[in-house]
């Protein structure tokens, strides 16, 4: 890992691409790493295309401003594989976790990316369409994001989440669980 | 008991303000500032402080409730931002001469036209004049910590002077971060109780706000501001100090970073310094003597102590957050007059950077150290981050 690690969210208004990045440093920081989390405001609307932005690393983080060359790119909707340009400032190192029915190999033809890039997809969609009939992609997208961060496991994501939607009625907090869960097992990593 | 959470500055400050307990706050919310009402509103109604919320019809209210209940005895704290604070504009300077020692959390946004809800400092540098205390803040920890220890040195005895507690909107007030909060009984112990020297509501020693002077004794009162505000330097150390014991945090007036022996100096204020540094450990790697300088404490300014911070320097860049349309930019102006005055003639640079909250990269910063070293510094402005 290198010294701060910098994750670009690509969402849409509405969508929790913003909240995903809140709980992601939650868990993180709780895991002891330094943490920032922070979204890119514009003209705030749903459906409007934004990002959200993480840094973490092991020593405490100076750095305010955007992220310019992430190491993670997560996108949780897939339309904005066509309508934004996700490989912005990304390196051949950069990991993509993609919200979508495709398979990694789908995506990196999609995005024009060299075969050794790594892609992890999800249908996050489908599963929080399952779960609780809403698309509420960010769920499974936090245990997707369990195979980036390996030495936090999917039960630190899921206890983190238990604990702060405690208040949440017992079957919605068990169906977002379950979301979590599958968002971990039911990845394509490619 | 002390906490560490994931919180962002506005919630930062707003919990400050909910340990402070003010006797009263009155507050308009505008963007980015809200949360910091909203948050104290939700403290208000849930009866977890004892405070007296005005709700008004806007800034100016706001801010003229806030004088009038401070010159009454209370113990005052607000918030606001950009043309909210410009709207405050006609009663700040009576804060000032009134003495009242209020603390506002202000959440830096430019000032429109045209609109825009990011970051600059076009909104607190237009009331660098008004007899207030202005301190800008580098992270969340800063904003939250600097709201405490600001109540103390707004009503010291030697002060009495009202302050900003400035962060950068968004960058600061809405990125999300690890803050140590201390324990509500360390900070009412520390805070104490206001006693106010010559509070209205003292009806058995009436005095007089607000009254009509001539020329007679207009000049006689702004000199006491002026003195009143020199005093800040000589106790703010004292009030640093007495925070560091009860929190293990110092913050000085200014912020040397890798200054001693630094050959290059940038000057920086508020969030944009960590870029800074970082890109001053980067080149100090390759051997360059790169240092920052960040400035807290901007009024009163701490002239001589710029001044020997920078006096041995080869190249200065100054990086301003905001314009002075026509003239020299706030900090530039100020370090440029500092180093005059102690007789040292430094080539400086004035920058101006991230308007309307135009992002501030390393890169920006390793260029502009790069330009310092070749000694390319220009009698113009340069503007980083522009696209022309």
């Amino acid at each position: 890992m290198p010294k701060t690690l910098e994750v670009r969210w690509h969402g849409r208004g509405g969508q929790g691409a913003k909240t995903g990045s809140a709980v992601l440093a939650e868990v993180l920081f709780e895991a002891g790493k330094h943490v920032q989390s922070f979204p890119e405001y514009g003209a705030e609307r749903q459906g409007a295309p934004m990002k959200a932005f993480n840094r973490v690393s092991d020593a405490p983080i100076r750095k305010r401003c955007g992220v310019q060359n992430p190491d993670v790119v997560a996108v949780i909707d897939p339309t904005l594989l066509e309508s934004v340009r996700p490989t912005d400032g990304c390196t051949e190192k950069t990991v993509y976790l993609v919200n979508t029915p495709a398979c990694p190999a789908e995506i990196k033809a999609q995005l024009g990316l060299p075969d050794a890039v790594k892609v992890i997809t999800i249908d996050a969609t489908k599963i929080t369409l399952e779960e609780f009939g809403q698309n509420r992609p960010n769920a499974p997208m936090l245990g997707t994001f369990a195979h980036i961060f390996d030495e936090v496991p999917i039960e630190a994501f899921v206890e983190h989440f238990s604990h702060k939607m405690a208040k949440l009625p017992e079957k919605i907090l068990a169906a977002n669980v379950r979301a979590i869960r599958r968002g971990y097992e039911e990845v394509q990593i490619g | 008991m002390p906490r560490r959470e994931i919180t962002s500055g506005n919630w930062a400050f707003a919990e400050a303000m909910r340990q402070i307990n003010p006797d009263v706050v009155a507050a308009y919310p505008i963007t980015p500032s809200t949360d910091i009402p909203m948050k104290f509103a939700d403290f208000v109604a849930n009866g977890k402080v004892d405070t007296n919320f005005v709700t008004v019809e806007s800034e100016h209210s706001a801010i003229t409730a806030c004088v009038t209940a401070s010159a009454a005895g209370a113990r005052v704290m607000t918030a606001s931002s950009a043309n909210g604070v410009a709207l405050m504009h006609e009663i700040f300077p009576i804060a000032g001469c009134f003495r009242t020692p209020i603390v506002f959390g202000l959440v830096n946004r430019c000032l429109g036209a045209p609109i825009n809800i990011h970051c600059d400092h076009s909104d607190s540098m237009a009331e660098r004049d008004a007899g207030w205390v202005h301190l800008y803040c580098e992270d969340a920890q800063e904003a939250y910590d600097t709201a405490i220890l600001s109540v103390r040195l707004a009503e010291h005895k030697d002060v009495l002077s009202p302050v900003f507690v400035c962060q950068d909107g968004f960058i600061t007030s809405h990125g999300f971060e690890p803050v140590n909060l201390l324990d509500d009984t360390a900070v009412k112990a520390f805070v104490g109780e206001r006693k106010a020297d010559f509070p209205l509501l003292d009806i058995d020693n009436p005095v007089t706000y607000g009254s009509f002077v001539m020329s007679e004794y207009y000049f006689e009162i702004k000199r006491q501001q002026v003195e009143a505000m020199k005093n800040v330097l000589k106790v703010y150390d004292g009030v640093a100090k007495e925070y560091e014991a009860l929190s293990g945090r110092f913050y000085p007036k200014l912020d040397a970073y890798r200054t001693e022996d630094a050959e290059f100096i940038v000057v920086v204020m508020s969030s944009a310094s960590g870029v800074v540094k970082d890109v001053v450990d980067e080149l100090r790697d390759q051997g360059i003597r790169a240092g920052c300088l960040r400035v807290r404490m901007f009024r009163p300014f701490p002239a001589e102590e710029v001044a020997a911070a920078l006096g041995g320097a080869k190249a200065i860049a100054v990086l301003d957050r905001a314009l002075s349309i026509g003239g020299t930019a706030p900090l530039a102006a100020e370090v440029k007059s500092a180093l005059y005055d102690a007789g040292k003639s430094v080539p400086v640079q004035s920058c101006v950077y991230g308007l309307g909250g135009r992002d501030f990269f390393p890169q920006y910063a390793r260029d502009l150290f790069c330009d310092l070293a070749a000694g390319r510094v220009l009698r113009e402005e340069r503007y980083l981050g522009l696209l022309e």
